[in-house]
């Protein structure tokens, strides 16, 4: 999936990963994707929770290797 | 983005390290998720807004002892229980870090950095003879408990820590 942002939030504890997926949110235009990879476990629900009440768009999300993948679309 | 802002207060009362993690990881992931956070520190809470570099706070002998029994400042934070005279703390601390957890007042900054709202407890600066200049900069202006109360009546969150 082609994407517009990045975001490495790999090897970063709660609430990190969801501190830089807001910051990078942001600076995105609607419409948008990102891309974020994350190990925190707890990312596993809170991303989703995050884009939930944030009112984004969970498009895609998988795990490969300990690496937790989102795709993200703003809003 | 909701139409509607929610709010979340939190009451930060106790200054452990312990605890002032789990109200830096909630008020920065709630502002991140769009919420209006406002944290109101009160009595022991006030100590981690101390600058570090003042040594002592108080207007007397007793409350400059009470601020003897708590060091200014995130770093002077212990921990809840098994303190250990610092050695708790700085295992915590250690922990913390290899676990790539961010020291709260890490957290603090970033909480700052994404506009929550920090209020200090006026009548706590009073009692306890804490100066403002004696705090971290771009706090809120002290404040008592009913414009807590009131900002707790419209919150959907509020906690006291």
């Amino acid at each position: 999936m082609e994407f517009d942002v990045e975001v490495d939030a790999k090897n970063q504890s709660c609430p990190m990963p969801v501190l830089l997926t807001a910051k990078a949110a942001k600076a995105m235009e609607a419409g948008q994707i990102m891309y974020l990879e994350a190990t925190d476990g707890g990312a596993r629900s809170d991303i989703p929770a995050w884009v939930t009440q944030t009112g984004n768009e969970l498009v895609e999300s998988s795990e490969d290797g300990g690496v937790l993948k989102f795709y993200i679309r703003k809003k | 983005m909701s139409e509607e802002q929610e709010n979340m207060t939190i009451i930060a009362f106790s200054g452990d390290l312990d605890k002032l993690w789990p109200t830096m990881i909630l008020s920065s992931t709630a502002a991140a998720t769009g919420m209006n956070v406002t944290v109101f520190f009160t009595f022991w809470g006030l100590f981690p807004l101390v600058k570090e570099d003042v040594r002592i706070t108080g207007k007397d002998a007793m409350t400059k002892m009470l601020a003897g029994m708590n060091a200014p400042g995130f770093q002077g934070a212990k921990l809840s229980k098994m303190n250990m005279g610092g050695m708790g703390r700085r295992m915590m601390r250690k922990v913390a870090k290899k676990g790539n957890l961010m020291p709260p007042e890490e957290l603090f900054d970033i909480c700052q950095d994404m506009g929550v709202n920090m209020w200090p407890c006026q009548m706590t600066m009073d009692l306890l003879g804490i100066a403002p200049e004696q705090m971290r900069p771009n706090l809120g202006v002290p404040v008592g408990a009913a414009t807590a109360l009131q900002m707790m009546s419209k919150s959907q969150v509020s906690l006291f820590i």
